[in-house]
């Protein structure tokens, strides 16, 4: 336990880090005020008291609660503190949040990732309000010489009920923060929750609403230089020289060279992931005059041979390297739809089997088999690639927009020849993230940069570079067959999907475990685009497939939709079928019940087009329903209904938007989004050509419920996304009679009269 | 080359010494430090960079100052005194952002709105906000605030 002094000037170590790296001009907020209108009544501190790593109490009684993960509009910001405020037993209005450095050692997990921040954070940071709390009470217990059992808490008050004795935390904090950690703590009944379970506003409000600098892209530092790059036109080109003679005598440029971002003897880990690895770079003063000469460098390219390189088998510090490779070769998406045809034909590798699916195909009186398919897609984040970077002889200092701060420091380390210790990672809030900024070679690059040039630099990507540098969301194809015998029942599934470059497939999800005779199987197409997560990788096609084709299934069985998936839900949970079903039959058939109950889907007001879907990803259950109706006969979706079972909901509002964002998002995706290739040469670097949903694209209302339980907090950024797809899918096979089987639908629609 | 421009931001008078045909967001973010127009894709097409140009929503990413003249210039930062214009107050009532990165460009795209259309329809606001790309979905709620606000 260490006790910090902190004068009330130097506002937090934190920005007292920085400044010793260069000094700031634009004064950033790193303190958010939890209530924005009382925010200014707060009076700082004198001395700051640290209980543990994520909470610090001033002698006043005012909090400082850190959050540990990187905020990207999931609200972590905001929800993660209400987790600790809760367990300290604090007043909201009494609280002060923090943006956490990368500093592992203190806090662990800082990934923003997977759904996972809520479900992974829930338990340490109880403990650790908890543990202060108890901390609090333990001195007062000292110096009012009572039994710690008789104190009680209320809102940062400590209490003795029969001496009458009271005090706030601040006045008990120096003491307390000299205590040793209790062995053992307690946590609060969830029925005894006061702040989780609420809705509290983004703790960021009032600096967004007014334009503060808060990303990555509005940092400025003294003597800081602009850089950009040029990367190769198409994936499986590299760069072969460049001539710099006009470029380099245009206003305001100071440098420009060429950069190898990942060198050969360097080891890769997964989220190293990068299209390109040699760059030119030009830097100079100012964002715009960096920008003109960027577009008056000519370089040239030639193609590359396959790219062989060392990657690391798992995160495990200590784990075997193995050989990966990128293909050579100008891809098209033309040809990658005739070879995932050629592929989806084969035998893929098999990942489930359960009965005798072969037999039961081939006695079958009926089989229906349908093929899906979905492109490429790209992220779009509205903030482009971004970051600071000041690498001098002996450390580094970084800001940026960044996800996952722990899986790029080996390779950060690796290249700069710096030991971790000496690079000190600063988490921008990010304008956006979707699985891109999971990916760190922006940090790379800039490090790189800098380390060449010997000053502060910030790299930014144009719209036009980051839209065309890789990373993309893969694209799939999935065939699934039903085999019906002659009393039109269901006697066999059989899914086989795959991917370019990997296969989107979990052969242990529904409906595996609810159907006796069952295939899965799985294939992948090697290729040099790069790929990475994007909102629910992989479940957000597979959800996409096998709901539409569920649907399709209960109308060959003459089955309600809902009735359908129920039924095998039941299977499922009553005797199901295989051990090993990563899913909650009885908490997937809930939110089934609860979206058939919300969206009254047994009675579909006229002129309404309805569809259903329900899956299960990230831990979480969600189940939609989506109204489409026609406007001069085109469709259009006007209303989504979704019922969602994420355990604890810790911040409700924040949760809602979360959802609403996701429904929004994928019906955009479904209908809109494609990423196609000539070439090598991704087709489209803008949003005039890459269309994106806009407002009048978007429902007229969405309506979130919960499933009220107290099962700890699961998923919430991701698992609201995969099933709108085939809701909408399905939906507009009611609104048109036609099934849409090829992502984005937009290409098959009936266009506006 | 670089002259110098007179420009009228936020009821101050800057006198920057840039080229001419620098777009007005460059001039904001890299010359006066004014962040809030934010860089989403430099050709108009997405709404984050919008300021007004007198009472006018402009994408300033595509806005040289040269064609500027006399018009005064509107950015978030000077949208009210106290971060508690109608639109601003609204927003928070309605916990609008999730990333928040195209907020401010949202923002002074309806307070153009407000200005024309008081009491706007879902079908003006439809009309009026179709090039503001929101990238996390707050559409729905964009559109609430903006109504909320039209009542204040």
């Amino acid at each position: 336990m260490t006790l910090i002094k902190t004068s009330i000037n130097r506002r937090s170590f934190l920005s007292a880090a920085l400044l010793a790296g260069g000094g700031m001009m634009l004064q950033f907020n790193w303190l958010a005020g939890c209530s924005p209108a009382e925010r200014k009544a707060l009076k700082m501190p004198d001395e700051w008291f640290e209980m543990n790593s994520y909470i610090k109490i001033g002698e006043n009684g005012v909090i400082t609660l850190f959050n540990p993960n990187p905020e990207f509009g999931q609200n972590v910001k905001t929800s993660l503190p209400m987790i600790l405020a809760e367990e300290l037993d604090v007043d909201w209005e009494q609280v002060i949040v923090e943006q956490a450095d990368f500093y592992p050692e203190r806090y662990g997990r800082q990934f923003t990732g997977g759904s996972q921040s809520i479900r992974q954070a829930w338990t340490p940071l109880r403990m650790a309000g908890a543990t202060a709390r108890q901390m609090l009470i333990l001195a007062a217990a000292k110096q009012w010489q009572v039994s710690a059992a008789e104190i009680t808490t209320d809102q940062g008050i400590l209490l003795h009920k029969s001496s009458g004795k009271k005090a706030h935390y601040g006045e008990f904090a120096s003491s307390a923060a000299k205590i040793p950690v209790p062995a053992e703590v307690k946590l609060k009944a969830v029925s005894d929750f006061k702040i989780v379970g609420t809705s509290k506003k983004n703790v960021e409000l009032k600096n967004i609403l007014s334009g503060k600098p808060l990303f990555g892209i509005d940092y400025k530092t003294e003597g800081m230089l602009i850089a950009m790059i040029v990367h190769p036109p198409a994936f499986g080109m590299r760069l072969k020289s460049m001539d710099d003679s006009i470029a380099k005598t245009m206003p305001g440029i100071k440098s420009i060279f060429t950069i190898d971002s990942l060198t050969e003897d360097i080891v890769q880990n997964f989220f190293d992931a990068t299209s390109f690895t040699k760059f030119a770079v030009v830097v100079g003063n100012s964002t715009w005059e960096v920008l003109q000469a960027k577009k008056a460098l000519k370089v040239t390219w030639e193609q590359e041979p396959e790219r062989i390189f060392t990657m690391a088998s798992s995160w495990t510090p200590g784990a075997e390297n193995i050989k990966a490779k990128y293909p050579a070769g100008l891809e098209s998406s033309e040809d990658h739809r005739a070879t995932m045809k050629e592929a989806s034909k084969k035998p893929g590798n098999i990942l489930r089997r359960n009965g005798d699916p072969e037999s039961a195909f081939k006695s079958a009186a009926k089989v229906l088999e349908r093929t899906y398919t979905a492109p490429f897609l790209a992220h779009n984040t509205m903030e482009p690639v971004n970051c600071f970077a000041h690498v001098t002889a002996d450390k580094a200092e970084l800001y940026g927009p960044l996800q996952a701060p722990e899986f790029i420091m080996g390779t950060l380390s690796q290249r700069l020849g710096l030991p971790k210790e000496k690079i000190h990672i600063k988490l921008a809030r990010m304008g956006g993230g979707f699985g891109r900024r999971a990916y760190g070679h922006h940090l790379i690059e800039a490090a790189v940069i800098s380390k060449q040039i010997q000053a502060p630099v910030k790299l930014v990507y144009t719209r036009e570079d980051e839209m065309t540098a890789g990373i993309y969301r893969p694209t799939y194809s999935a065939t699934y067959r039903a085999a019906l015998d002659a009393n039109n029942k269901l006697i066999a599934f059989h899914v086989k999907a795959g991917g370019i470059p990997e296969t989107p497939i979990h052969p242990d999800r529904f409906p595996a475990g609810a159907i006796e005779n069952y295939l899965a199987e799985g294939w992948q197409i090697p290729s040099n685009i790069t790929i990475g997560a994007f909102r629910a990788p992989r479940s957000n096609f597979m959800a996409a497939a096998e709901q539409s084709f569920l649907d399709e299934l209960a109308v060959e069985l003459g089955k309600d939709p809902i009735d359908f998936r129920l039924e095998l839900l039941e299977r499922a949970k009553t005797n199901p079928v295989g051990e090993k079903n990563d899913y909650d039959a009885e908490r997937y058939a809930g939110v089934l019940e609860l979206v058939r109950e919300k969206s009254q889907w047994k009675e579909t007001p006229a002129g309404v087009h309805r569809g259903v879907s329900a899956y299960f990803c990230h831990n979480s259950y969600v189940a939609e329903v989506v109204d489409v109706v026609m406007k001069n006969n085109a469709p259009h979706v006007e209303k989504v209904v979704a019922a969602i079972d994420c355990g604890i909901v810790v911040n409700k509002d924040a949760a809602i938007n979360m959802a609403e964002g996701a429904i929004v998002d994928g019906i955009g995706n479904a209908l809109y989004g494609e990423l196609s290739f000539k070439d090598g040469a991704p087709q489209k670097d803008n949003f005039t050509t890459y269309r994106m949903i806009r407002m009048n694209e978007a429902p007229k209302s969405i309506d979130i419920h919960f499933v009220q339980n107290e099962q700890a907090p699961t998923g919430m950024g991701e698992p609201p996304f995969p099933p709108v797809f085939a809701a909408v899918a399905n939906a507009l096979y009611k609104a048109t009679g036609k099934r849409y089987y090829n992502q984005p639908f937009i290409n098959e629609l009936p266009k506006k009269s | 080359m670089m002259s110098t421009t007179k420009l009228n931001i936020n009821k101050k008078t800057y006198a920057v010494e840039v080229n001419p045909s620098t777009p007005l967001l460059w001039v904001l973010r890299d010359h006066l430090d004014l962040v809030g127009a934010k860089y989403g894709c430099g050709v108009a097409s997405c709404g984050a960079c919008t300021v007004l140009l007198d009472q006018t929503a402009v994408r300033s990413c595509s806005l040289p100052i040269s064609a500027i003249g006399d018009k005064s210039i509107t950015t978030i930062e000077g949208l009210s005194e106290n971060g508690d214009h109608p639109l601003q107050k609204a927003w928070e009532e309605h916990d609008v952002p999730q990333c928040g990165y195209c907020q401010a460009g949202q923002i002074m795209n309806a307070a153009a709105l407000l200005k024309s259309k008081p009491n706007p329809t879902d079908d003006d606001i439809d009309q009026a906000m179709t090039g503001n790309l929101c990238r996390c979905g707050t559409y729905l709620r964009i559109k609430a605030a903006i109504k909320t606000a039209s009542t204040y």
